[in-house]
């Protein structure tokens, strides 16, 4: 039986991959351990002290609660910036893709492929940052098997639609704003540092719409205990849904580009 | 000795550095939003620290005085992001127009020298640095995070912080290959934004503590937080020493490198 | 010529004044590789000078020497007879400098590079202004002013990049193989433009591998090899000395020509065997290819042609310039 499509594209990327893996992996394991220690650590010791911990946490240590997000806050960075510049290589400035069009691969077959190699890169991130929380007990933790595919989820619900984003586009100069009015809002404001009750009505609603809120849940819930299956099911949809969606519009916008 | 003499002549050598600023003020009158989009950052985590994480810290103590969170780690957050404007600048800009397009091969053939082209440039990113902590501060004032009439201070002491992280950077800069090389530099600034007691106190390392007297962000984390309070004391002018002498030392060997580079 | 009878006014005045360039034994090594080895030379003001030479002959380092971007070695080297190991900044405010690759801003767009570049030289905003208008005019790209850089064709850039030299009014204009790579109607294009700089009694100084560019353009010039100079003179003078008037140029077809050195050099002065062709230098070219065909002796072709610099720099070297 012959190799799908996707598979062969996805076999060009790991070839690139394995000239970049070096960074890839710093980006996974130094670069949480530093936030973990320098964030986790540090105000986690502020907070334990004082203020209203209790209230808000509840049982749960600073340190904890912030570790787990760092699984989902991670791996969206990391596939949200593949999805732009390097994505944006393959379209343009080296035209690979254009390459590939030419050779019996379909546009749509390069949008599966995404799903792949975006996803490839979303659990070595992911499988990084959890080997760090093994490293401490408070996130020690069976649970970790299980959040490490939702982060795969959560990068896969960034990159698919930034990579739709960036195949209908010619220049990059909207790249450095999605990550800034797009992604790093979400960072700081999509319940990483706190839980989103602590938020603005508003503001809380809005979190509810974004990937990230819903990735952050569920990572900290399979890690630390105490997300219920419904919820699960509705989290995992909800990732789902953002990833389904983001294929489509790339294999529209793939379509649109490689074959005018 | 002979390293005291020439580096001195570097410094004789500035003759019109204003002229870079010129041409990047030049450059960046139709890119203008971009500059306008990077005050946005700085004041986002603000907010955010604002609105969720005070409450869960409660009050910190600084010289003697119990104050708000948010209060606490504006100046941290000030101070990083005159480093990283200014890192920004003078890094990946700053190769970009080495390598790639040549300008300053294109610079020295004019009466402009080795000296002009690192201090304009530096200029610039500290101007931008400048401008970058003017907005911060007010934001800060809007917030109702302000402690003393001091604390315009913070815009001298930004532009110094500016000065060194763009001394610093270009003098790195200068020893780059590719743009491969440009993985180290997030390496060196994220431990110094994470460690340099912008989020908590110092005294929260313990023993350890005398290691982030290493960090130069430290040492402009300090003077701004101090400018906020309004407490002013001997010991801060340590700090400032230290800024002063990196970023004199990272000039000295931009512009060395330059002409040993581009002059040959 | 359309300004030939101008030569002995020229003659005169340059004869009276000093060379605005002049080297002796200059020398430029890096490490051990020695790129010019002891040239002795000099520009008369008004003058267009030419080094002419194959890739690695040495032009390029010479002229940035010239250009004061580059301290020589050892040796003495003088412009406006100040020394560019002290004066650099002085000498290079009085020079306009066209590198081989254009260096333009790319971030700027066409007028804003003159601009700048105005106000590295500290000419006022104002002055700037009009003399940017005056120059883009002059390269014919006035309709271009507000566009980026990067569109430009490689002829439009290079242009670009003649005003930019010359906006702080140069005393000596340095061009490095001001049309290496761009087609053969840019090129002619701005030959126009700059022998009319020429014209206006503008010292050029201009490094080539084009044999009809030197030809063009050049008062007097000399031929680079190997890092040293192995010839000099006036484009005529050279072609009269180390060659004739009239090569003939004769293919026998692969593998043949070697064959038929001892006819060509029958009916010429010189022959000079090529991988492709024989050379035969003679005043008369047709008459020797008649002599030849009385022989019997008929090549697949024949060409009658004047001899040129590349005869002079084959003669020279015993290599052809373009290898």
């Amino acid at each position: 039986m012959a190799t799908p499509a996707a598979v062969r594209i996805a076999e060009r990327e790991l070839l690139l991959y394995r000239r970049i893996w070096r960074e890839n992996v710093i980006g996974a394991f130094v670069q949480p351990f530093l936030y973990l220690v320098g964030v986790g650590v540090g105000v986690g010791s502020l907070i334990d002290d004082g203020g209203d911990r209790a209230a808000i946490l509840g049982e749960t240590s600073y340190f904890a609660f912030y570790a787990t997000a760092l699984l989902a806050t991670t791996t969206m960075f990391n596939t949200s910036q593949e999805a732009l510049w390097p994505t944006m290589d393959g379209f343009r400035w080296s035209n690979a893709f254009r390459g590939m069009i030419g050779t019996p691969l379909e546009p749509r077959d390069l949008a599966t492929a995404f799903l792949l190699t975006f996803g490839g890169r979303a659990l070595v991130t992911s499988g990084g940052v959890a080997c760090v929380l093994a490293l401490f007990p408070s996130t020690r933790s069976l649970g970790l098997f299980g959040a490490v595919p939702a982060a795969v989820l959560c990068g896969l619900a960034f990159a698919m639609p930034i990579a739709a984003w960036t195949g209908s586009r010619d220049v990059d100069n909207t790249f450095p704003a999605i990550l800034r009015f797009v992604v790093m809002p979400m960072f700081l404001f999509g319940g990483a540092f706190y839980p989103v009750e602590q938020l603005p009505r508003a503001l809380e609603v809005i979190a509810w719409f974004t990937p990230l809120w819903h990735a952050i849940e569920l990572c900290r819930g399979l890690v630390l205990g105490g997300v219920d299956t419904g919820s699960a099911v509705g989290h995992v949809s909800v990732l789902v849904s953002y990833i389904a969606a983001g294929w489509l519009a790339c294999t529209i916008v793939f379509d649109r580009r490689l074959r005018p | 000795m002979s390293l005291v003499t020439t580096s001195a002549s570097v410094w004789r050598d500035i003759r019109r550095p204003q002229r870079l600023i010129e041409r990047s003020a030049m450059v960046y009158r139709r890119n203008w939003i971009i500059i306008l989009s990077g005050l946005f950052e700085p004041m986002l985590f603000l907010l955010s620290i604002r609105v969720g994480l005070s409450q869960l810290v409660g009050d910190v103590e600084v010289s003697g005085r119990r104050i708000a969170y948010d209060e606490f780690v504006a100046p941290g957050l000030l101070a990083a992001a005159a480093m990283n404007g200014a890192i920004f600048d003078s890094t990946m800009n700053i190769f970009h127009k080495w390598k790639a397009s040549k300008l300053y091969d294109a610079l020295l053939t004019t009466p402009l020298t080795a000296a002009d082209i690192a201090v304009g440039e530096i200029g610039w990113a500290v101007l931008r640095g400048t401008i970058y902590a003017t907005a911060f501060l007010i934001t800060m004032a809007a917030m109702g995070m302000v402690e003393s009439a001091w604390v315009v201070m913070a815009v001298p002491v930004a532009a110094l912080i500016g000065f060194t992280f763009a001394s610093l950077g270009m003098a790195a800069t200068t020893f780059m290959r590719s743009w491969a090389d440009f993985e180290y530099v997030p390496a060196a600034t994220l431990p110094l934004f994470l460690f340099s007691a912008t989020f908590y106190p110092v005294s929260a390392y313990g023993d350890w503590s005398w290691v982030v007297n290493l960090s130069p962000l430290y040492h402009g984390v300090e003077l701004v937080r101090a400018a906020n309070l309004g407490v002013w004391e001997a010991a801060l002018l340590a700090h400032v020493a230290v800024l002063v002498v990196l970023g004199v030392a990272g000039t000295t060997v931009a512009a060395r490198r330059i002409e040993k580079l581009l002059l040959s | 010529m359309p300004n030939r009878n101008l030569g002995p006014i020229f003659v005169t005045v340059t004869s009276m004044r000093e060379g605005v360039i002049t080297a002796t034994g200059l020398v430029k090594s890096f490490g051990g590789l020695v790129a010019v080895g002891g040239i002795d030379f000099t520009v008369m003001p008004g003058e267009a000078f030419g080094f002419l030479g194959p890739n690695g002959a040495g032009k390029t380092s010479t002229m940035r020497m010239i250009g004061c971007v580059s301290p020589p070695t050892t040796g003495d080297l003088q412009l406006f007879g100040l020394d560019p190991r002290h004066d650099g900044r002085t000498i290079r405010a009085r020079l306009g400098v066209v590198p081989q690759m254009d260096q333009l801003d790319n971030e700027l767009t066409v007028v804003e590079n003159l601009l700048i570049y105005a106000r590295y030289f500290d000419i006022s905003r104002r002055e700037a202004r009009s003399r940017a208008t005056e120059l883009l005019e002059f390269v014919q790209l006035s309709e271009r002013a507000n566009s980026k850089v990067e569109p430009l064709s490689g002829g439009q850039k290079r242009r670009v990049s003649i005003a930019r030299s010359l906006i702080n009014d140069p005393d000596v204009l340095i061009l490095d193989e001001p049309t290496t790579g761009l087609d053969p109607q840019a090129r002619h294009v701005l030959w126009d433009r700059l022998y009319q700089l020429k014209e206006e009694g503008r010292t050029l100084v201009l490094t080539t591998h084009y044999m009809d560019e030197a030809e063009q353009l050049c008062d007097r010039l000399v031929v680079m090899d190997g890092g040293r100079i192995v010839a000099e003179g006036s484009p005529q003078s050279l072609i009269a000395t180390y060659a004739t008037r009239e090569v003939l140029e004769l293919r026998f077809g692969r593998g043949r020509n070697a064959d038929h050195v001892a006819d060509a050099a029958e009916v010429g002065e010189r022959v000079e065997e090529l991988p492709d062709r024989l050379l035969v230098y003679t005043t008369d070219g047709e008459g020797s290819l008649a002599t030849l065909r009385n022989r019997n002796i008929v090549p697949d072709s024949a060409l009658v042609r004047r001899s040129s610099l590349e005869d002079v720099f084959l003669r020279l070297t015993g290599r052809t310039l373009v290898d």
